[in-house]
């Protein structure tokens, strides 16, 4: 934080000349604050409380906050300077920073949306956007960090188009990319099922899912290339689920009315990133793509205000490199491990992110998370992760807790067993309050009523934190209608169970047996014990249409953007996005602005802002070394995690976020006095590795409650207590129809707020009803 | 529980390993076996002694990340699973557990119970694809319809989590189950068909050159596969192969 110059000024609110000498003013502390990323400077003033005539006032005001600006004419003068002077003293800067912000939208953000009707926005982008020759594409280096679906698509198509791609993962190979633990599929409006789904409609419920807090010129171009998605996929061999007539097959997530979901059994995700992994190797082969394997990105790199590089750590050796390019993406996922206890895998961090951040591009919406509804149950303090059972479940799976609480005590000391429940004492409380939906409500509802319940007592294991998943009913349905389908006798109650139970089996397979190795329990016998936890997070990057971030030269795609979900994401979205972003939008939007780079030449990667970049990250990891502590990473990266889950989690409050904040602050300062790594700088050292993330996450948990704690609604993931109606439905509020942009300026508490105003001219902004 | 383990541990790559023996109390039998590991680091690191190094990343079975070779057997005693998704109950209080990384020559290891297996990447590299550039103007996804058997036979191919246990099985570190699964997802679909030829003969002279053994059928690789992969694809790769050699 660099020091400010303050000086004093009078609080005008007319022209000068309209005021006359006997006029008394407010006297204000007033200071520039230099905007990070564009550069510009604006004023900033801060009242005293101190009034002063006009003709009493030291104009000299330039000089600095040291003079006496309260002229000996006024009686009070000493008293007045007296005051001023210990206010200067006393001046908070850091804490005013927290206070400002920019009103209704930013000047700093430029969405660059294109003109026209939103069905033609794309195109006519498109059409107008400039490009890059082959022959000059050949001369332009890319840097892609994160090889998931977002970056290995966008990998392998910016390499086919000719670009000089280099490509970083931590993971020891590209296929091993958290996407690739993606289980339910892939929308696209495809309208093979003949169901009404189309585009529009595709773009209306994501945008409705969002609870109208995205882009939406962003979610319909992702809707217009969806169909595309498929097709490529198909074209690079991802074996997609297929019905007997060797078409594909489709079927229903939340929060929707249509079948428009592609998958392969319980392994999407895995299919689709070994599609785009397959293109990456292809272009490996072909020298187009540089892979480096076990590389860690620490900083990002900026020259002349682009963004021009990155410096990696090599997890093998310990070696910092500096690696330089015309343009660098982040395709770096989400920061769902900040709670520690999530469905991301263990090495899932959002260091990457948050170094843009620090280097100016500002962070959008990070209260924005989603809390799953279908995970597996926590079972003790050993717990590292959570596993997540698929949202296709609730297509034949059934939510449902005891209604009496004397059932529920049977089942907690294992007197009872859930199956000896009978149907009228059961509550089926997804179905009950939402009819229409019923069992496939979007993913934040369905995770509210379940805390509900939960919270009222009614849940079903020894932490009374779970709820039932049922497939019993499922399984009599499909078993009768294979013995229709075989000429069996339907009333064979054994042989229906039989049928029905080989179904949910071609249906579920893998994801039942995973159940069944982490509980221990038959999930075709007895029904399934689930509780929400975090999963996803549509806060991220902010970006522009073209999915450039507020440093130029710097793109964010996939789930470490923030532009498509909103404040909530649909089931079978996040795979869409991603490859949408690496596919089909980041190669055509980047040529926009490489175009002016082709006579750039080679970026040297010598230069000063190389050097110093590599030296800050050397010493921050020289420190976490030498710090010699006595707690281990994972003691503070668990009691974040506590802090999250108890105060920013599914339902959240002004005094808990407000402690979090004072909490985290805290936290932080203790993690650098007391954490200890073992081991040194330049060896294979996963707790170096690991400690390092933490402390990025340790300053992300304090913006994400300031964050929480700015947005005083509720909507989509982000629940407020204090803003919800009767029957606990979210409440949105007109005034916070804004993307929350987050410039960094030191203590992450202390950012200030851009606000990117949110118009809807295509859909009418209607109360979320799933009723 | 309350338990031996006999862990290897191995500084760097040039440096020679050992087995070491470690004393663990109050494990849990709802623990995976990571966890368990974990435990033990969090001690370790607080003893001022170099935590051990493994590689996992999603914990769920799917990565393909965590490669222990566990009592002698890839992935530990349990079937169809990766080490992550082993809990603590299959094993009894008081027994002592040996800890290996995956073993191969084309598998050196980096630390510990890391291993190198860029082998495969390379393999990949040589022909896992179907050349098709990102157009946005490739066919409609249904133009070609798919026989269903064809199409499930590919899917349960493509499964492969690529994470070696099927090398660290096998008695001559053949990589043909791994290999096999990739030309067999390809060489089902109509889409992977043209380039099938080309494909087969450069994956599997790759796969030589990495200096993996050949296959002797003795079929440990799919019991020990935990995404059940079956042999039936080694089989598929073998006539690919002999068809793409007689028409060169």
């Amino acid at each position: 934080m660099p020091k400010k110059k303050l000086t004093y000024s009078l609080n005008y609110r007319r022209p000068k000349s309209e005021y006359s000498p006997d006029d008394e003013l407010t006297i204000c502390i007033r200071y520039y604050h230099k905007c990070n990323q564009t550069k510009k400077t604006k004023i900033i003033k801060k009242s005293t409380g101190v009034r002063c005539m006009l003709k009493d006032w030291n104009s000299d005001w330039h000089k600095n906050s040291d003079r006496s600006p309260v002229k000996s004419s006024d009686p009070f003068h000493k008293k007045k300077n007296n005051i001023l002077k210990k206010k200067v003293k006393d001046f908070d800067i850091q804490h005013l920073y927290s206070n400002v912000e920019n009103e209704s939208s930013s000047n700093y953000l430029k969405s660059n949306l294109p003109k026209g009707s939103i069905d033609l926005k794309w195109t006519n982008h498109k059409n107008t956007i400039n490009l890059v020759s082959p022959a000059n594409k050949r001369n332009i280096d890319i840097i892609v960090v994160g090889t998931g679906l977002a970056g290995g698509s966008a990998c392998a198509t910016l390499a086919e188009l000719g670009y000089n791609v280099k490509a970083f993962c931590f993971q020891d190979s590209p296929r091993r990319a958290h996407s690739i633990a993606a289980q339910g599929g892939i929308n696209a409006a495809k309208n093979y099922q003949g169901d009404g789904d189309s585009v529009y409609r595709l773009f209306y419920d994501t945008v409705k899912g969002g609870d109208y807090r995205s882009r939406e010129e962003n979610v319909y171009r992702l809707a217009e290339v969806s169909a595309n998605i498929i097709d490529q996929c198909v074209a690079q061999g991802v074996p997609f689920a297929r019905d007997y007539g060797g078409l594909l097959d489709n079927r229903s997530f939340g929060g929707v009315l249509v079948s428009r979901t592609f998958y392969a059994k319980g392994q999407t995700g895995q299919q689709l990133l070994l599609g785009a992994y397959s293109a990456m190797n292809r272009q490996i082969a072909r020298g187009k793509i540089k892979m480096y394997n076990r590389h860690e990105m620490l900083d990002v790199v900026i020259v002349d205000g682009k963004a021009r590089g990155i410096i990696t750590r090599n997890l093998i050796n310990g070696e910092l490199e500096r690696h330089s390019a015309h343009a660098v993406v982040l395709a770096t996922g989400g920061y769902g491990n900040v709670f520690y206890l999530s469905t991301n895998a263990m090495g899932s961090n959002v260091t990457a992110a948050w170094k843009a951040h620090r280097r100016g591009a500002f962070f959008a919406n990070p209260c924005f998370t989603q809390i799953h509804p279908t995970c597996i149950p926590v079972s003790g303090d050993h717990q590292s992760k959570l596993t997540l059972m698929s949202e296709s479940l609730r297509n034949d799976g059934r939510i449902w807790v005891p209604k009496k609480l004397e059932d529920v005590n049977a089942i907690r000391n294992g007197s009872k067993k859930p199956t000896e429940i009978s149907e009228e004492d059961r509550d089926y409380f997804l179905e009950r309050r939402y009819p229409a939906f019923g069992n496939l409500v979007p993913r934040d509802v369905a995770s509210r009523a379940a805390k509900e319940r939960c919270d009222a007592g009614f849940g079903v294991n020894k932490t009374g934190e779970a709820v039932y998943l049922d497939f019993a009913s499922s399984i009599l349905r499909y078993g009768k209608e294979q013995a229709r389908i075989k000429g069996e006798d339907e009333n064979n109650n054994e042989l229906i169970k039989k049928f029905g139970k080989e179904i949910i089996r071609k249906k579920y397979g893998n994801l039942f047996q995973m159940y069944e190795k982490i509980v221990d329990q038959n999930p075709y016998e007895t029904p399934m014990m689930i509780y929400p936890a975090v999963h996803y997070t549509m806060g991220g990057i902010w970006v522009d249409y073209n999915l450039m971030t507020t440093i130029p030269g710097l793109y964010a795609i996939g789930e470490a953007n923030f532009s498509d979900h909103g404040a909530n994401r649909l089931g079978a979205s996040a795979l869409m996005q991603g490859l949408a972003d690496g596919y089909f939008v980041l190669p055509y939007t980047i040529g926009d602005y490489l175009s002016d780079e082709i006579s750039t030449g080679p970026i040297a990667n010598d230069t000063k802002e190389f050097m110093l970049a590599e030296k800050e990250a050397r010493d921050k990891l020289d420190m976490l070394v030498n710090n010699k502590g006595t707690k281990s990473v994972d003691y503070f990266h668990k009691r974040l995690g506590k802090i999250m889950w108890n105060k920013c989690g599914m339902a959240r409050n002004k005094k808990d976020l407000q402690s979090a904040i004072a909490e985290i602050s805290k936290l932080r300062k203790e993690f650098w006095s007391e954490v200890k790594v073992p081991g040194s700088q330049f060896e294979f050292n996963e707790e170096l590795a690991k400690a390092g993330r933490v402390a990025d996450f340790l300053e992300l948990g304090e913006l994400f409650a300031k964050d929480a704690l700015n947005r005083e609604e509720s909507c989509g993931g982000h629940f407020r207590e204090e803003y919800q109606t009767k029957e606990g439905e979210a409440t949105r509020k007109k005034e916070f129809q804004f993307v929350s942009a987050w410039e960094y300026v030191g203590e992450p508490k202390n950012a200030i707020l851009h606000k990117e105003k949110l118009d809807y001219k295509n859909i009418e902004v209607k109360e979320r009803s799933y009723k | 529980m309350k338990l031996t383990l006999k862990i290897w541990r191995q500084k760097n790559s040039e440096s020679k390993g050992q087995m070491v023996s470690y004393e663990i109390d109050n494990i849990s039998p709802d623990m995976s076996f990571l966890e368990m590991l974990d435990v033990l680091n969090a001690r370790l690191i607080l003893e001022d002694d170099d935590p051990i190094s493994f590689d996992h990343d999603c914990r769920e079975g799917i990565c393909g990340s965590c490669s222990l070779f566990i009592n002698g057997q890839a992935h530990g005693p349990d079937r169809r699973i990766t080490t992550c998704q082993l809990h603590m109950r299959k094993f009894k209080d008081g027994d002592t557990i040996y800890v290996e990384p995956f073993r191969a020559k084309a598998f050196p290891v980096i630390k510990d119970l890391v291993i190198d297996r860029s082998a495969f990447d390379r393999i990949q590299h040589s022909g896992g694809y179907i050349s098709v550039n990102t157009s946005g103007n490739t066919q409609d996804a249904n133009s070609i319809p798919i026989n269903k058997e064809d199409a499930d036979n590919a899917f349960d191919a493509a499964t492969c989590i690529g994470c070696g246990a099927c090398v660290a099985t096998c008695k001559n570190s053949s990589a043909m189950l791994f290999v096999g699964a990739k030309i067999s997802q390809y060489s089902l679909l109509p889409q992977g068909k043209t380039e099938a030829s080309r494909r087969v003969l450069n994956m599997v002279n790759q796969m030589d050159l990495e200096g993996f053994g050949n296959c002797s059928n003795t079929g440990a690789c799919e019991v020990e596969c935990p995404k059940g992969i079956s042999l039936d694809n080694i089989a598929r790769m073998n006539r690919e192969l002999l068809k793409a050699s007689l028409k060169k």
